[in-house]
């Protein structure tokens, strides 16, 4: 019996833990916030988990940011409680510059969350790859594109290099590569044609498709700009 | 009656112990007071000891695990598997902001200033001692941060309500290695030359102050490798119009300290690799030594031989060979004619090399590989150690077994030992699983791989040779090729190296390779990648395979390789018992490590920047 009180008072105690939550807690953040980081309405491409920008929201005794990850193609989501956003992508980040907000004269963007959002978020980059044509079979695969430079004035910065990806999963880049063909700023003769193409090596287990995607690393800046992903089935 | 008699008493003890004033202003007897502290030298020093305690350092011999972070080691633990899995460096890591420690330090200048009861001297020295703590505390803030506030007193809140006087910018960074540099020459009069390397001394304060001038220097001048790594305000990032005068103050400290004439280089043994290992376990006699954390047998020692030493030398049944020095670090020793070359395990038709014995594959390299590394084949506290990873048959089959040393069948019928006693067994933690064992800092003595004794070796932290090193990479920046190579190749004749280099051979990657095989594992590698601000390129996250040429310094190098031993199993040809070797990448390696521009000055907390909005981030975060 005495064991019997003791494992009813437990019981009670887990019932009241696992219920006292619908107390203390705020509702799950319900509004979806979502949109593409774009160039004239074109998605800019980046590698996965590099590429953030920071909601801040004043009003909270800490003051810390929510980041946002841009994904590989250039979009983003989060799900976020409505109220006034300070959107910010810090000057560090991606391979482009900010453009000056309309509405707060600076770069930081006003976001007013009532309802579920979606916004394309437009910014200036260094350059962007053109006329991506990746193909290639069970021993190589080879990409043709042109780069155009987008900010020629003061802010222009030159081409560090060009590389082509291969990897065996849907993510893209040097980090998951599996084999890569680079090409030096230096050595691009014509920016409107540019060929890489690159060696499938054997793979374990064996698939029958790779996925493949440009990238180009700027001078100065630390991430990449990159073009769409290509699967290549052979 | 009785009752009432008790009462009484009770009420008589009660009222006659509270009279006594003196029970409220007894001295207490179970600690000490600020005042009586100061009083003793003694006791200063037992406070000062607590304070030297305290001097933060990243790799160390009581965490061994920093040293894989990077890729000159494997880590042969399941629990560190993931240092080698893991892709990106966090913006945090090696972080520091250790306010608390400064305070401490303040407070106790503070203090030793205004105690009259002291000898003079004695309380200066005790001061000068203090400051050089503080000075190191504040490199190792700037090497991780950057500039951070410059504090010299002990702040005080007085409860009004209002911080904001509390709340000090960062200063920019050359404006702390200037202290650094300022404070060591203040200071170094007060210091006694030499006679102890567990306190401050002359030599700790120009060897602190020659390494300080060298990272501000190569920040001024490979910082503008690096634009992103900087911030308007300066407290990253310093201008490269300062880097020649800090070079030449590097310099200068470092000839300083030479020609003290208290420290030389450590040349006891005639056998230079083990002259090489003696450097960090011979505690007599070893005038090499500037500045170290001694451990004392009994007293206070560390596990550092219980955790790496060879699996079948272990004096317990617990742990052993959790470090496993990488290939890539082996192979960057050159060889005795001052050329490099990668471990010849094949011929140029891809055919591969037969040696008689396995240690013959490292013959005539730098006798610092061996005096670093426990090799296969080679003997460690006077026994063979055995690494070997099983029997290569002709046909390119290899017979093996999962447990160290092994036994099985061969194909002729006949029983033998597979593998080696200490490995390397695939995915078998706590031996030498890439085939290699660490040697230097393993002790020799008998009784420190016991847990109840453990290893009293001790942890440099400025070393002849380092000075050496800085004082060459001074000369050559400055272009004194011809000092450059004079100083490096002092080094470089003790290693054992029978060639002098040339002044014309004197180049950045030399001095980046020398640097690498003289003081791995001796918590330099993050720091000088760091300033030279080529972190980012050599780990930069991309798999690659290994570099076939390891004098190029800066080859991508993000993943830890291995090479495998293996018996040739041949009966009835020249071959049978010979040995073949192949590079392997261990199974637990599957991510390239990425330094990013973020990881070159670790991130300010958040709880830091809300308490203090002077405080700006650090760039990339």
């Amino acid at each position: 019996m005495k064991k019997n009180i003791k494992y009813l008072a437990g019981l009670c105690l887990m019932a009241l833990g696992m219920s006292s939550c619908e107390y203390d807690n705020y509702d799950e953040p319900k509004l979806l916030f979502d949109g593409n980081i774009v160039y004239e309405g074109e998605p800019i491409g980046v590698s996965y988990n590099d590429v953030y920008f920071q909601l801040w929201e004043e009003g909270w005794q800490t003051f810390g940011n929510i980041g946002v990850a841009i994904d590989q193609d250039g979009s983003f989501s989060s799900l976020l409680f409505a109220g006034d956003y300070k959107l910010i992508i810090p000057a560090d980040q991606g391979p482009f510059m900010n453009l000056t907000n309309s509405e707060s004269g600076s770069d930081t963007i006003p976001l007013n969350l009532t309802g579920s959002m979606n916004m394309d978020i437009e910014v200036l980059p260094y350059y962007m790859i053109r006329n991506v044509d990746i193909s290639g079979n069970s021993s190589e695969v080879t990409a043709n594109f042109s780069l155009e430079q987008i900010i020629t004035d003061a802010n222009a910065r030159g081409v560090n290099e060009v590389v082509l990806y291969l990897s065996k999963t849907a993510f893209v880049d040097g980090r998951t590569s599996i084999s890569s063909a680079r090409l030096g700023g230096g050595d691009i003769a014509d920016m409107s044609s540019i060929q890489l193409s690159t060696e499938v090596p054997n793979m374990t287990p064996t698939q029958g498709y790779v996925f493949a995607r440009v990238g180009l690393r700027i001078d100065g800046v630390e991430d990449m700009l990159f073009s769409n992903i290509e699967r290549i089935d052979f | 009656m009785k009752k009432i008699i008790l009462s009484i008493c009770a009420c008589v003890a009660l009222f006659t112990a509270c009279n006594d004033e003196e029970f409220l202003t007894r001295e207490p007897q179970d600690i000490l007071l600020e005042d009586q502290v100061w009083e003793s030298e003694d006791l200063v020093l037992s406070v000062l000891a607590d304070l030297y305690n305290r001097i933060p350092d990243y790799q160390q011999l009581e965490s061994w695990w920093n040293y894989t972070n990077f890729d000159e080691a494997f880590a042969s633990n399941a629990g560190d598997y993931w240092r080698h899995q893991n892709q990106d460096y966090g913006y945090g890591d090696w972080g520091m902001w250790d306010y608390g420690f400064i305070r401490d330090l303040n407070l106790f200048i503070e203090s030793a200033e205004a105690a009259d009861q002291l000898d003079p001297n004695v309380r200066d020295r005790f001061i000068a001692e203090a400051k050089f703590i503080r000075a190191m505390s504040y490199f190792e803030h700037v090497k991780r941060m950057g500039g951070v506030p410059l504090i010299l007193e002990s702040l005080e809140y007085d409860y009004s309500g209002d911080p904001t006087y509390l709340q000090y910018p960062r200063a920019k960074e050359h404006e702390i290695y200037d202290f650094v540099i300022e404070e060591m020459e203040a200071i170094k009069g007060d210091l006694p030359d030499g006679g102890t390397v567990s306190r401050a001394t002359m030599g700790a304060a120009l060897a602190l102050e020659a390494r300080a001038a060298l990272y501000a220097a190569s920040i001024a001048k490979y910082g503008q490798n690096t634009p992103n790594v900087s911030l308007p305000g300066e407290e990253v990032g310093i201008p490269a119009s300062m880097a020649d005068g800090y070079y030449t103050t590097a310099l200068d400290a470092a000839e300083e300290l030479m020609g003290m004439g208290t420290y030389q280089l450590y040349n006891n043994d005639p056998d230079p690799a083990e002259n090489f290992t003696n450097i960090f376990l011979n505690k007599s006699a070893n005038n090499e030594v500037i500045f170290a954390k001694d451990y004392l047998v009994q007293a206070r020692t560390h596990y550092f031989t219980i955790e790496t030493i060879p699996r079948s030398l272990r004096e317990e049944n617990t742990v052993g060979g959790k470090l496993n020095p990488s290939l890539n670090l082996v192979q960057s020793f050159e060889l005795l004619d001052n050329t490099f070359a990668p471990l010849p395990t094949t011929d140029e038709n891809g055919d591969p090399i037969y040696y008689d014995e396995p240690e013959d594959i490292f013959a005539g390299r730098d006798p610092r590989l061996a005096g670093t590394v426990i090799l296969p084949g080679t003997t460690f506290r006077g026994s063979e150690v055995d690494i070997w990873a099983g029997w290569r048959t002709a046909d390119g089959g290899l017979i093996t077994s999962d447990q160290l040393g092994g036994r099985g069948e061969l194909p002729n019928g006949e029983s033998a030992q597979l593998v080696g006693f200490d490995g390397p067994i695939p995915n078998l933690e706590w031996s030498a699983q890439n085939g290699f064992y660490i040697r230097k800092f393993v002790d020799t003595q008998v009784g420190s791989g016991q847990r109840g004794t453990r290893s009293s070796v001790w942890w440099i932290r400025f070393r002849y040779a380092e000075v050496l090193l800085n004082a060459a990479e001074a000369a050559f920046e400055l272009g004194d090729n011809a000092k450059a190579a004079e100083y490096m190749n002092q080094v470089r004749r003790r290693a054992g190296m029978p060639v002098d280099l040339a002044p014309s051979e004197i180049t950045f990657d030399r001095i980046i390779h020398e640097r690498r095989v003289e003081l791995s594992f001796e918590n330099h590698i993050l720091w000088d990648y760091k300033r030279w601000r080529i972190a980012h390129q050599v780990w930069n996250g991309e798999a690659v395979p290994l570099t076939n040429d390891p004098s190029e310094s800066q080859a991508i190098s993000t993943r830890v390789f291995g090479l495998n031993p293996y018996k040739v199993y041949a009966p009835g040809t020249a071959n049978h018992e010979k040995w073949v070797f192949e590079e392997f990448l261990p199974t637990p390696v599957f991510n390239p490590h990425r330094f990013r521009l973020g990881n070159y000055y670790s991130r300010i907390g958040d709880d830091v920047l809300n308490g203090n909005p002077k405080i700006v981030r650090n760039p990339n975060h």
